[in-house]
């Protein structure tokens, strides 16, 4: 009788609407500490709040309100459901097709562009012209690297941050600002240090992919994912060589001396801006021209069939471990960007959770569309600065990675493809979700055994 | 040979002074590893996946039992019969939450996506974000220090070994743990519900054929290496405390475990956590104790290279 009650889908949607409702008011409640371990828990459903700003009640109303609402477009979207997606898909058809014309997409993609050179001279406050430069820009670049390893290779490398950090240090040690004697003994420009960091990290992405690319996707994750482990270790122990958690001392920023053209770019973000904007534009033009090469096909063949790929004559492992290279060398390239821009590098900033971020980027946009990756890294960066800049009341800034980790779970299971699927991929997914019969351990696992 | 000589001579010394001592403690964090090692040598036996959060029903099981505990101790110093009846009560507590926490896991990170047949990549996205989740949320309600746990008893050298002391904590583990790894090793070689894990992890479509019950098995592995991974946060927070943070490493070297003794391999995942341990605790004498995470690293690392299925080899679904 009861149980009968609790497996009527009506009611176990009930239920699941008030469980979510009630994770999302932990989420965004007062914190606990320590000390008082259960405020947290109490607090945010007793802590008094206004209805909407209309009437004050505790914090426990407004949700259970979000709840019954999430439950009633529930039921109307499960009885409704296929008609409104009829309907949309009606009505986006014909800005879908202008899409698809090439036209349109570098029209719109000129007009994007304008935007973001005059972005700095519509944004004027020093907290965002700062952010655009470290949080955003830098962030776009790091992201359509990890693309080409996550989207285009479908490897997934936890350990992207190890990259980032070689070409962060590298560019401390060209410039002089490590205590170990400079490359060539000398104190070099930055500028320099870009093709150096970019070949070390390359070597770095060789040597760590070559062995652990022939293993499973799996034991790859935990494998990259404990390289860049093992590199902040070294970073933060290694006193002699990095100068351990005490950071580097000052890196100097770009200067550019060619023939009657001299500029240095200083403290200010809007010159760092116009520099990564320009990086930003060839990395993209670059890994759109390799999307569509012969090497994004081998890559896209390995994806969706390895052994087909293999047995019409592409090397795996070749193009896998080119694939890992090419992110690699983007990570270190932007860690030369952050390391000559932010004057100080410490090993406390390369951490678990920033490999982690740029992953959020890429999945949110959409894994493999580049023009989604990019979208889904400006918008999820601008969200997580803004609730840096006027963090809501009871957020501290590591409760990011709360949200971070929820994104990822509601991604994966309702839009597995991202906000601006890439055809390809979203192909490949209905694929493997729609047409394998028989082999009951590939559909538990989507796994092809 | 000269100062390298030197240097591996003096460290082999301090190695045969301190051998036992080291070899028990290492023996310890083994039976730890062993017991969430085996939590992910299981679902790995009837999903084929890795659960990286794992990690994060071992600290789920620890903050749980760090409550009971404060709210049964207190400041008090219990003995007797009463630390016997608080261990235990600690390790049951960690155990059920840890089963809770693993069952709303694979309800709500995992089985959406196996309804839909999703591609493996997304399941790794999903447990990884699933993680973030649990463990900074925790930090967030929980605070992000370390607590300590209050202790059942007074930590003192029993009896000694060759001259190494043997404390009680160790005794506790050792006990625990081979109470549970053998009940384990039971649970799966002989009862029903060890037969249909096993049926799933050798051939998923059959097992349903001859009348396994696919979903609800999947769901008890969870519950069984969930009981045991988060009975594991309780011994492990009794003696170093418990931090939102607490799972990431142990669970990263108990996955080593596993994979050193062979994933799917349960007598594997048990004998690779003791080794593992072991190994780990004896390295301290020749590297700086900041790079003792290398050394598990460097072990994973060498497994996956030239012995990818492990000591015992990957055994998916044989009674071990």
């Amino acid at each position: 009788m009861i149980k009968s009650f609790f497996t009527q889908s009506l009611v176990r949607r009930f239920f699941s609407s008030l469980a979510a409702m009630a994770i999302l008011a932990l989420m965004t409640g007062p914190p606990g500490s320590t000390l008082t371990p259960t405020a947290g828990l109490t607090g945010s459903f007793t802590e008094p709040s206004s209805f909407f700003g209309l009437f004050k009640t505790v914090r426990w109303v407004p949700f259970f309100v979000i709840a019954i609402l999430m439950w009633g477009i529930w039921t109307l979207w499960l009885s409704r459901g296929k008609q409104l997606k009829a309907l949309v898909s009606k009505v986006a058809a014909v800005p879908r097709a202008a899409t698809e014309r090439r036209p349109v997409r570098w029209s719109v993609g000129v007009v994007l562009l304008v935007v973001a050179l005059l972005l700095p001279h519509i944004v004027t406050d020093p907290f965002w012209q700062a952010a655009m430069v470290e949080q955003i820009a830098v962030y776009v670049l790091l992201a359509i690297g990890l693309n080409v390893v996550v989207g285009f290779a479908g490897l997934l490398d936890l350990g992207f941050v190890a990259f980032y950090a070689i070409g962060a240090y590298t560019t401390a040690w060209v410039t002089g600002a490590l205590p170990t004697p400079p490359l060539f003994g000398i104190h070099m420009d930055p500028f320099f240090a870009i093709p150096i960091a970019i070949i070390i990290a390359m070597v770095a992405g060789i040597i760590l992919g070559a062995p652990t690319l022939r293993l499973r996707g799996d034991y790859l994750a935990i494998v990259t994912l404990g390289f860049g482990e093992i590199i902040t270790i070294f970073a933060n122990n290694l006193y002699g060589i990095t100068g351990g958690s005490q950071g580097t001392s000052v890196i100097p920023h770009f200067k550019l001396h060619i023939g009657p053209i001299k500029y240095a770019w200083g403290l200010t973000p809007v010159p760092y801006y116009y520099l990564t904007l320009l990086f930003v534009v060839l990395f993209l033009a670059a890994f759109s021209l390799l999307e569509h090469s012969r090497v994004g096909r081998a890559w896209t063949a390995i994806r969706e069939d390895e052994v087909a790929a293999e047995s019409v004559g592409i090397n795996p492992l070749k193009y896998k471990v080119m694939a890992f290279a090419i992110g690699a060398s983007t990570a270190g390239f932007a860690g030369v960007v952050t390391a000559s821009q932010s004057n100080n590098i410490f090993p406390s900033s390369f951490t678990l959770s920033f490999s982690i971020n740029i992953l959020v980027l890429v999945i949110f946009g959409g894994m493999g569309s580049i023009f989604g990756v990019v979208l889904g890294a400006v918008i999820i960066q601008t969200a997580s600065m803004y609730l840096l800049h006027s963090p809501p009341s009871g957020y501290q800034s590591s409760d990011l990675y709360i949200y971070l980790g929820a994104l990822l779970v509601v991604m994966m299971i309702f839009r597995p493809a991202g906000l601006v699927p890439s055809r390809r991929r979203k192909r490949e997914i209905s694929l493997s979700e729609h047409q394998h019969e028989g082999h009951l351990d590939e559909m538990l696992t989507g796994n092809t055994p | 040979m000269g100062a390298f000589g030197h240097y591996l001579a003096a460290h082999f010394d301090t190695l045969r002074l301190e051998f036992w001592s080291l070899f028990i403690g290492g023996l310890a964090n083994g039976f730890l590893y062993g017991m969430v090692a085996v939590g992910y040598t299981l679902v790995y036996g009837v999903l084929r996946l890795i659960n990286f959060a794992h990690s994060e029903i071992f600290m789920s099981g620890g903050f749980a039992s760090y409550f009971v505990m404060k709210a049964l101790i207190g400041t008090s110093v219990p003995n007797g019969a009463a630390t016997i009846g608080l261990i235990v009560v600690g390790i049951l507590v960690g155990a059920t939450v840890g089963a809770i926490v693993a069952t709303l896991l694979e309800r709500v990170a995992y089985r959406p996506l196996r309804r839909r047949n999703a591609p493996k990549l997304a399941y790794l996205i999903s447990a990884i974000g699933a993680s973030y989740f649990l463990f900074n949320m925790a930090g967030k309600e929980f605070g992000r220090y370390s607590i300590s746990m209050p202790q059942p008893y007074i930590n003192h050298t029993v009896f000694s070994v060759f001259g190494a002391g043997v404390q009680l904590y160790y005794i506790v583990i050792f006990v625990a743990g081979l109470i549970m790894l053998f009940s384990l090793d039971r649970l799966v070689a002989t009862t029903r519900l060890g037969r249909s894990i096993r049926a799933v992890a050798q051939d998923a479509e059959t097992a349903s054929l001859m009348g396994v019950n696919i979903d609800r098995t999947i769901a008890l592995t969870f519950i069984v290496g969930g009981a045991l991974g988060g009975a594991a946060g309780y011994l492990f927070g009794l003696g170093t405390g418990v931090v939102y943070t607490m799972g990431f490493v142990p669970a990263l070297k108990a996955f080593t475990a596993a994979v050193l003794g062979g994933i799917g391999n349960l007598r594997g995942a048990m004998i690779g956590g003791l080794l593992l341990g072991i190994a780990e605790s004896l390295s301290v004498v020749f590297v700086q104790a900041a790079y003792i995470d290398v050394v598990a690293f460097g072990i994973l690392v060498a497994v996956l290279l030239f012995r990818p299925t492990g000591i015992l080899g990957e055994r998916l679904g044989r009674a071990a």
